[in-house]
């Protein structure tokens, strides 16, 4: 699905990504983790197309997309989210969902200043699929809500859904349950589970170590912009390097 | 978050303009008038870039005198007519409009701002000076308009024409705010990496809205130079483009209707204040000072309350 190559990126003289290979399998959930600092956004960013990569290629499905722009990686499947919540807070949440459909819908200005049939039928078909992915995370009631007045733990959620309305075949999710209380947590890890069903290849960046392990197929560990161990949720656990560099011990309890 | 249908909005106010007339006891009310109609079909324009898309453009004053600059210089020097002269403004601009577009929305905030200003201040300068073309500072005269063999004489006849095509320009930006194009315009002004992450090509969509905001800019310019008979580079002077500003946010940003207000009422004060001499400059200020204060959402949010309440009342 996606393998990555020889990713570096430098900022001024701290090599943030450094020489850093990884490849994740179709239908997987793949997570990364590593302390903090360890260069994990960046290197979600790197094959977002946010930042230029100094070194190394991305390959999708065997094409080279590296330093694609984020939006154009939306039309080869691509989708991610964001560590700090980017959701249009004036706009409704039904509105925000709207806009991960607006991909499909007709931006014809002719259509659009005169509201054609297509513009109207459109609209009626999207709204539809969105109060569904609405349902999901129930929150239909909120539909009509100003994004900026629903809680942190629904807006996580709502970025999500947003990202899965451009029917994605590979979602990158940056710190899905930051800041979110058990609860919320574990809703956002069952949503995760159910829409993607072996059918959304996952990249999953998190700190919450008990949902990685629950969620997660393959976990890469990262340290230092570097790799420094790759395996199942068990192997990981009870590899000693990582153990030492990041995870101590009791984390599991 | 629509407090007022908007096609109801629509048609209250095209029955306030068929109402007005009736109130115009002379042809300077009516000069007034429809220089406010005009503001306001290019203050809608800006305030879908402005409100809508989040980005400023203090050179809107400019853009409009340019556009009535073509349409004057290729009416009165060239002997095209009028609708081809338009015509042609428009296409200029809006090509114009795009390949500027390109670098200068790359910036945002006091930057754009910056960039827009020195435009404008081009544009203007350059009206100033090329004296063969545009007569410089004393400015030109403009041959009267005629459309299809029908040539508007009477100030009724520029109050129509201006009215509807105020309501037009309206009507089409209902439209197309209740649009994906529109929502995507309103998620660029939210999050520019929101949008992103969802596929939208932020950087073709500012371009988009600024050519359109210029064209509307360019069309409203083109019919005032027609209508007043006589252009100048105070058409395209920097405070116009800022009066314009000022409109939008005193009317409303990002509210379509708020522009027709800001523009009415910003066109018609200095007006009505000319008795107070010289105090004028200091009861305009004030009067927009207080309103800022006290409707920080613009003159049209006074509307909000009405519509609520007869919703309810209706439920």
């Amino acid at each position: 699905m996606l393998k990555a190559e020889n990713l570096t990126k430098r900022f001024g003289g701290v090599t943030a990504v450094d020489d850093f290979s990884f490849r994740v399998k179709k239908g997987t959930i793949h997570a990364i983790i590593g302390p903090n600092g360890a260069g994990k956004t960046t290197l979600v960013n790197m094959l977002t197309g946010v930042y230029r990569c100094d070194e190394g290629t991305v390959w999708l499905d065997g094409a080279d997309v590296t330093n694609t722009a984020t939006d154009q990686l939306v039309y080869r499947g691509v989708c991610r989210t964001f560590q700090h919540l980017e959701v249009c807070g004036n706009m409704t949440a039904l509105e925000n969902i709207l806009l991960g459909f607006d991909r499909y819908m007709s931006k014809n200005l002719i259509q659009v200043c005169f509201r054609s049939k297509r513009i109207r039928e459109d609209e009626a078909r999207y709204t539809q699929r969105a109060m569904h992915l609405l349902s999901l995370i129930g929150i239909e009631q909120h539909a009509h809500t100003l994004a900026k007045n629903l809680s942190y733990g629904i807006l996580k959620k709502l970025e999500i859904i947003r990202a899965l309305a451009t029917s994605p075949s590979l979602i990158l999710l940056d710190e899905p349950v930051a800041g979110l209380n058990p609860k919320e947590t574990a809703e956002v890890a069952d949503l995760i589970r159910t829409v993607t069903k072996d059918e959304v290849t996952v990249i999953l960046i998190e700190h919450d170590m008990r949902m990685v392990m629950e969620l997660s197929d393959h976990i890469t560990v990262m340290n230092f912009g570097k790799r420094l161990a790759e395996g199942t949720p068990q192997e990981i656990k009870a590899n000693p390097e990582v153990i030492r560099a990041y995870l101590g011990s009791g984390s599991f309890e | 978050m629509k407090h007022i249908n908007p096609s109801k909005s629509l048609l209250f106010l095209a029955v306030i303009l068929a109402i007005i007339p009736y109130f115009m006891s002379n042809d300077f009310y009516y000069e007034i008038a429809i220089v406010a109609l005009f503001n306001a079909m290019i203050v809608v324009g800006l305030n879908l870039l402005m409100g809508y898309a989040g980005q400023i453009s203090l050179a809107h004053g400019a853009f409009a005198g340019l556009g009535g600059y073509i349409s004057a210089v290729l009416v009165s020097n060239y002997g095209l007519p009028p609708l081809v002269a338009i015509a042609v403004a428009l296409v200029f601009m809006a090509i114009f409009a795009y390949i500027i577009s390109k670098p200068i929305l790359k910036l945002s905030g006091h930057y754009l701002a910056m960039a827009t200003l020195g435009i404008g201040i081009i544009i203007n300068i350059i009206l100033d000076s090329e004296e063969e073309l545009t007569g410089g500072a004393d400015g030109m005269s403009v041959e009267s308009l005629v459309l299809f063999g029908w040539e508007p004489s009477q100030s009724w006849h520029w109050y129509l024409l201006a009215s509807l095509l105020l309501l037009l320009t309206l009507w089409l930006m209902e439209n197309l705010i209740d649009s994906p194009l529109g929502r995507i315009l309103r998620s660029i002004h939210d999050s520019e990496k929101a949008s992103g992450s969802v596929g939208v090509d932020v950087s073709h969509y500012k371009s988009i809205v600024f050519v359109i905001s210029v064209t509307i800019a360019t069309v409203a310019g083109s019919l005032y130079a027609f209508f007043s008979g006589f252009i100048s580079p105070q058409e395209a002077s920097f405070n116009h483009s800022i009066e314009l500003v000022v409109m939008v946010v005193l009317g409303g940003m990002g509210r379509l209707y708020g522009a027709v207000i800001g523009a009415a009422i910003l066109t018609a004060l200095p007006q009505l204040l000319t008795s107070f001499e010289e105090y004028q400059t200091l009861i305009y200020g004030a009067i927009i000072i207080v309103i800022m204060i006290f409707m920080p959402k613009g003159v049209v949010s006074l509307f909000d309350g009405i519509g609520k309440r007869s919703r309810d009342a209706q439920s």
